[in-house]
């Protein structure tokens, strides 16, 4: 029989191989990867600097060693070009690939916006280890790094980079950090704990040009000031690469459109992870890839299965002032809020006090597992 | 014995149970464990990990 060909060796592509592994131990498996396909753990590029982690200690294990570990072929450094469903064949560059299954678990791309000036092109973005190689390189004996984005990654940046003795100033066009995930109470909280570590805001406005000067690197922002900063990095947010799926004929929305079974539009085609949108959700984050991941495997093996979410709280990686949310699926309710000195439980109820997410910063974070317990799983 | 959490991806790892496919016998105390040891589902490190007074459900 052919075999399943996975694209993707991030987290979400090495998770399904894991996990089918461990229900079919002999059936064929290769995973295709346009990067050096190197298993390492997203989420430590964000606070692996205060750490004293470069890029080689965050990767945990090689190709070759994912190789023998799954008992697969790994290809890395091949790119998908194009996928024939009909008849089940995938198109690396010169090679062909017959499948049985496919998964795409392709990731997503980081945003970037169309800002001028002669330093435009030196925009830095992390979003997997070659990146971060190339971002550390970059602020090595450097000192001041400005922050496009003001969100859970940029705010995590920003207190990894002020942990490490940086001069962080952050740009976002919101009034405040984390908006998209906190209510107002929680993000002041973030907001003031980051500014006692020395980072800089600048709220309410955007880079508008970036260029060179005899010292470093002059950011023009919209509102008329200017910043001065070694090094910039944009920490925008993620659009699902949905390009492959789209010229396949798959269909896609604002990530490739799966059902709960992670199945495409297309026969035997799934996806997951960061390119995916599962009934209407696209979710970024570590925890739904693994559930999605164990069912994926299921069904890979024979036993098709649902993906099911469990409360999937997300802690946002910021020592100075730790905080975690778990988002409700829907904003059909209003934040109820509690705060003393220490910190803010805000927890957000839709009709009859029913609980459908909640926002912890400081001390009520010790609350996540019990309210995490008290949400229904969806 | 106690209960360590990843607070990335939930992983609980059990004192009393340890990882015997990871070569940690049962009953290896969380201090005992190697601080380049890492979560075996997502990957971080050690540090990400947080004591949880119950097993999580
Ligand atoms: C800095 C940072 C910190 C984070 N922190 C957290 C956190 O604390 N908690 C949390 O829950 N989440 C966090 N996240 C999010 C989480 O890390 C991601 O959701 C997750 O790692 C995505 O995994 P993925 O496998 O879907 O995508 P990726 O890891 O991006 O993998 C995509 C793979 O597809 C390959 N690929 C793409 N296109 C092709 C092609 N055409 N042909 C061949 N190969 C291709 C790529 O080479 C890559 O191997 C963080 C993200 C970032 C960037
Ligand atoms: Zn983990």
């Amino acid at each position: 029989m052919d075999p399943i060909v996975i694209i993707g060796s991030g987290l979400a592509g090495y998770t399904v191989a894991r996990e089918f592994r461990k229900l079919e131990p002999a059936a064929s498996l290769v995973v295709v990867s346009r990067d050096e396909a190197s298993s390492y753990s997203k989420p430590m590029l964000s606070n692996a600097l205060a750490a004293g982690k470069g890029a080689a200690q965050i990767a945990n294990a090689t190709a070759a060693q994912m190789a023998e570990q799954l008992k697969a072929r790994v290809l890395a450094g091949a790119e998908a070009a194009s996928i024939d469903t009909a008849g089940r064949v995938l198109q690396l560059g010169g090679d062909a690939i017959r499948y049985s299954k496919l998964v795409l678990a392709l990731g997503a791309d980081p945003i970037s916006v169309p800002i001028d000036g002669d330093a435009a092109a030196d925009v830095l973005q992390v979003n997997d280890l070659a990146g971060y190689a190339r971002f550390r390189a970059a602020i090595e004996g450097r000192k001041r790094i400005a922050l496009l984005g003001a969100g859970l990654i940029g705010c995590e940046f920003a207190n990894d980079l002020a942990a490490a003795g940086y001069g962080v100033e952050v740009i976002d066009p919101a009034p405040r950090p984390l908006g998209r995930l906190l209510p107002e109470v929680a993000a002041t909280r973030v907001r003031a704990a980051l500014e006692a570590v020395g980072v800089r805001w600048h709220f309410g406005t955007a880079a508008s040009a970036v260029s060179r000067t005899a010292s470093g690197l002059r950011i023009a922002l919209a509102n008329g000031d200017e910043i001065e900063a070694d090094v910039v990095l944009s920490a925008i947010g993620l659009r699902p690469r949905t390009q492959l799926a789209q010229r396949a004929g798959l269909k896609t929305s604002r990530g490739i459109v799966t059902d709960r079974f992670l199945q495409t539009s297309a026969p035997e085609v799934y996806a997951l992870g960061d390119c995916a949108e599962v009934e209407g959700r696209v979710l970024p984050f570590v925890m739904p890839i693994m559930q999605a991941a164990r069912a994926l495997a299921r069904t890979l093996a024979g036993a098709p299965t649902p993906v099911i979410y469990p409360a999937m709280p997300v802690v946002v990686k910021t020592p100075a002032m730790p905080a975690v949310v778990c988002p409700p699926p829907a904003m059909a309710g209003a934040w109820r809020v509690i705060e003393d000195a220490a910190g803010v439980e805000a927890l957000y109820e839709e009709e009859a006090g029913r609980l459908t997410g909640f926002a912890l910063v400081g001390a009520a974070c010790v609350r996540k597992n019990a309210l995490a317990n008290a949400l229904q799983p969806d | 014995m106690k209960t360590w959490q990843c607070v990335v991806c939930g992983f609980i790892y059990d004192e009393a149970k340890g990882l015997p496919e990871d070569g940690i016998q049962a009953g290896t105390r969380w201090e005992d464990i190697p601080a380049d040891w890492s979560c075996p589902d997502c990957g971080v490190a050690k540090a990400d990990f947080e004591m949880v007074e119950a097993v999580a459900a």
